[in-house]
């Protein structure tokens, strides 16, 4: 399933990336410590985060992955959309915390199956 | 092919846009048609020494050289320096202060991630004068 998707499956809203190409999303790694992300998420994973910051379009880029989704209806700050922008980073936004927006992207990913 | 040697200048004043070496040596690779696993591995290595060399010690100098065989990765810097190495390359060991804590580093996970994605690493590091991160990722 790719990343608009999901999304769209989910009901997710975009803050970047409506018209980027998306890749494929595998699972979701949901961690707001940086260092977990970047050295645990699985390159298909979806980061699902509250951290807003500019670093953690910095990790989704070293780390190479398809997207970020800020649960809690957590906008990112202006440095951190810049940064996903330059990047062609996708940046989704969840109205929900963190453990319903995994169950969500569980269930899209399964209904696909 | 020629190695290539690139290096950077890692100004320690602003945590918040960290990573740009890095982010530079991952276009790069790119551009000459490294495999993706390679270049992931550079580029998490390489971020985390980067923010490192920020968050404790103030900036430093990333060099990266490129040749067929891999990446090597050298990260100086004349911070603190680490008074104890083996303990530092504990997961979960951080002396990082709160205001990195609150931006999701300092988790204590940064040497340990090196560890874990280079084929080398190796740490010199003297009190009061700094420390130089050697780090060798193979194809
Ligand atoms: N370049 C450096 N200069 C001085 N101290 C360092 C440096 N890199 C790491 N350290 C020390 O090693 C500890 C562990 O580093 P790391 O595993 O990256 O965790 P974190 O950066 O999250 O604290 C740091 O908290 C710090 O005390
Ligand atoms: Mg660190």
């Amino acid at each position: 399933m790719t990343v608009h998707e999901l999304a769209a499956a989910c009901g997710f809203e975009y803050y970047n990336g409506k018209d980027l190409d998306a890749r494929e999303v595998g699972g979701a790694y949901c961690c707001d410590l940086l260092s977990w992300v970047i050295g645990r998420a699985e390159e298909d994973a979806a980061l699902v985060t509250v951290m807003s910051n500019p670093n953690v379009m910095a990790v989704a880029v070293m780390a190479d992955l398809p997207c970020v989704i800020l649960s809690e209806g957590v906008r990112p700050d202006t440095l951190a959309l810049e940064k996903a922008v330059q990047n062609e980073i996708i940046v989704l936004s969840s109205q929900e915390p963190t453990y319903e927006t995994a169950l969500k992207i569980h269930q899209a990913l399964e209904s696909k199956k | 092919m020629e190695p290539i040697i690139l290096t950077f200048d890692v100004n320690g004043d602003d945590f918040s846009v960290a990573g740009e070496a890095s982010s530079a040596v991952k276009k790069h690779l790119k551009q000459l048609g490294f495999p993706p696993d390679l270049i992931r591995r550079v580029a998490i290595a390489m971020y985390e020494g980067e923010i490192n060399m920020v968050i404790h010690a103030d900036g430093g100098v990333a060099t990266a050289e490129i040749n067929e065989t891999g990446v090597k990765i050298t990260l100086a810097d004349r911070g603190p320096g680490i008074k104890d190495v083996n303990l530092a390359m504990q997961e979960g060991y951080s002396t990082a202060p709160e205001e990195v804590r609150n931006l999701g580093f300092g988790a204590g996970m940064g040497l340990p991630n090196i560890k874990k994605y280079s084929d080398d690493l190796k740490i010199e590091t003297e009190l009061g004068v700094g420390t130089t991160l050697t780090i060798q990722i193979n194809m």
